[in-house]
């Protein structure tokens, strides 16, 4: 091959990626750089944005509790969420599996499905189930002897966390789901051979091989919670602001764009570390399943 | 006495029989092999057996206790999946481990049983190693030493060596083989390779379409077929269409113009069997011409046109000349090497 030829070979997977790189420089890593900038400019109520570099939102950060609280808050909405669609999630995903053929095509489509309606959408229907004292769902608990006294739902934790873990639903079960087929479909028979009765065979043998499914989906529920915005919005309106609230009212209300992009910023790095960081702690640590 | 008995064992899957009629007592001991073309109902059968599938019809005694009245994870038998199904979380050591963790063997008993049969599986040191860290060879001799440190009363196999590369799959059969015999337990393997069924076993069961088509020691499932799905499925075989004429005495089996004492008990048509490699080159007998010759080292392969339809003639590789393609032959066996069976005339 001559020289030349050679050259232009070692160009050519640049050439083809151009498109795709292009958009993705410009759509994202541009922003991205620029909301980042942003958060290191002032801002007063009659200059406007100013363009110089300043410590000042990051320091009102750091140094103003609200702050702490209002991400300490994000954070524990999203670990709930988490927790509350594994614990519910990862049993839905197998018993779907047990299923026979045209009940397992149906009621995955009943799991998948509400992928197909918009956030605003089902979270202004818990927002109707809920409707405070009178809500439906106070109601039949109450019937049910469940609880004395209604639960507040809207404008609460308990609300947000409830909606959330109902939206982020389909995530942690596919999730689960794409473990379970992994599975060798023999493997419950060969326990059940060496004398595993069914609690065991869950716990010592399905447990384990679908745990890094139930991780990979824990990751994506609790990105996505903590990031969430259209359901904390309605479901905690004003009173009950997580960081994308936040950093939404400080664009739009306050008009205070840098110190909205600093809270923006910081919810971002919080995310990517904290899924860097987990996502290598559980490939390590499930290294031979993962293989 | 029979060790382990399927009494007229059937099972249905809606209006499909896929297994019907089957009885087979097996001493203890003994290596039987299930074979049959996929789809033929011995995997069912197995699965019944093991207790995956409940018969619909018939019994199953082990040690004349009736085995289907036993949940599966009781009944203390010895399994070898085709897809090995071993746990992928666990080490070598573990996976063997399992079955004598549930049977509540000691600690200290338990190792020292695993690293013994990991140890007779030819897999001493491999004892941290994980499954899929293993090759497919490793990880069938795993699953083997799992299934028998529980020392299972039957050990059944299900098709374990079809993962494996030709050359792998000879050792192991030569390894099993020698590992069934040492321990005796007795074994049923279900396969569909019929040298693997004539290495292994002491007696073959042989099976097509749900049903038992011949039981028998590899010699005689070989030698003298029941039927013709038997003499095909176990080799190759030629079938040659001819009469038996009861109008000459001593009456004669005809077949071209090869002719014979007829057997007792059979009269017009039949269709005469003879293998391949018992049919010689001789003065008398069917008229043939050779069309190819092939040479495979140590035999020759004939394709003939003979008066009765193709026939496949194998011969040793003696040294001495062979006849060569075009050439007009005659062939010839000997009456014993024959089996002939009625033949429906359309």
């Amino acid at each position: 091959m001559s020289m030349a030829a050679e050259e232009r070979s070692a160009r050519a997977p640049w050439a083809l990626t151009a498109p795709a790189l292009m958009l993705f420089v410009g759509v994202l890593l541009i922003p991205l750089a620029m909301t980042v900038m942003l958060s290191f400019h002032d801002w007063g109520q009659y200059k406007g944005i100013e363009p110089i570099f300043i410590l000042k939102n990051w320091h009102e950060i750091a140094t103003d509790p609200y702050y702490a609280e209002m991400f300490w808050r994000t954070f524990r909405i999203a670990i709930l969420t988490t927790f509350l669609t594994a614990v519910l999630g990862a049993p839905e995903a197998y018993i779907l599996n047990r299923m026979s053929g045209r009940w397992k095509s149906f009621f995955l489509l009943v799991i998948l499905g509400p992928l197909l309606i918009s956030v605003v959408a089902r979270t202004l229907g818990w927002a109707l189930l809920f409707g405070g004292n009178n809500g439906l769902v106070n109601k039949l608990l109450m019937s049910l002897g469940a609880i004395r006294s209604p639960i507040p739902f809207m404008f609460t934790e308990t609300g947000m966390v409830v909606a959330l873990a109902h939206v982020m639903m389909p995530f942690m079960v596919l999730s689960v789901w794409a473990a379970l087929q992994r599975l060798d479909p023999q493997i419950e028979n060969a326990a059940m051979s060496l004398g595993a009765g069914p609690v065991t065979i869950i716990r010592r043998i399905i447990m384990p091989q679908i745990m890094p499914g139930v991780l990979s989906g824990a990751i994506i529920v609790f990105s996505l919670s903590a990031s969430a915005f259209a359901t904390p919005a309605i479901i905690g309106g004003r009173r009950l602001k997580v960081a994308a609230t936040l950093a939404y009212d400080e664009f739009l209300n306050t008009l205070n764009w840098p110190l909205g992009a600093a809270v923006a910023t910081l919810l971002l790095v919080a995310l990517v570390l904290i899924v860097v960081g987990s996502n290598a702690l559980i490939e390590r640590r499930y290294a031979e399943v993962f293989r | 006495m029979a060790y382990l008995e399927l009494d007229r064992v059937a099972k249905q899957f809606g209006a499909q029989t896929v297994v019907d009629d089957f009885s087979l007592s097996v001493g203890k001991g003994e290596f039987i092999s299930f074979l049959g073309p996929s789809g033929c109902g011995k995997t069912t059968t197995l699965q019944m057996i093991a207790g995956f599938l409940d018969p619909t019809r018939g019994a199953i005694r082990l040690e004349g206790k009736d085995l289907t009245a036993i949940h599966p994870a009781k009944r203390g038998l010895g399994i070898v999946f085709q897809s090995y199904a071993l746990f992928p979380h666990m080490t070598a050591a573990e996976n063997v481990a399992f079955g004598l963790e549930m049977r509540g063997v000691p600690r200290n008993e338990r190792a020292e049983r695993v690293r013994a049969a990991l140890a007779m599986v030819g897999l001493a040191g491999y004892e941290d190693r994980h499954p899929r860290r293993m090759s497919g060879g490793q990880q069938q001799r795993v699953a083997l030493a799992r299934a028998l440190v529980i020392k299972p009363s039957v050990l059944l196999l299900d098709e374990p060596l079809s993962n494996l590369d030709a050359k792998l799959r000879e050792e192991m059969q030569i390894e099993l083989r020698q590992i069934q015999r040492t321990i005796g337990t007795t074994t049923i393997l279900v396969t569909h390779d019929q040298n693997e069924a004539m290495s292994l076993s002491d007696r073959i069961v042989v099976m097509s379409q749900g049903r038992i088509e011949q039981i028998g020691s590899p010699q005689e499932t070989y030698e003298k077929p029941a039927s013709a799905f038997v003499s095909q499925f176990l080799g190759k075989t030629n079938d040659f269409a001819g009469t038996i004429d009861r109008t000459v005495s001593p009456t004669q089996l005809v077949a071209g113009s090869w002719r014979a004492p007829a057997p007792a008990g059979l009269g017009g048509p039949v269709t005469v069997s003879v293998r391949p490699e018992r049919i010689g080159f001789g003065d008398t007998g069917l008229s043939a011409k050779i069309m190819t010759r092939i040479f495979q080292g140590n035999h020759w392969l004939f394709q003939c046109d003979s008066e009765c339809g193709p026939a496949i003639v194998i011969r040793q590789n003696d040294g001495k000349a062979q006849p060569a393609e075009g050439d007009a032959v005659r062939l010839t066996w000997r009456p014993e090497d024959m089996s002939v069976r009625a033949r429906a005339v359309v």
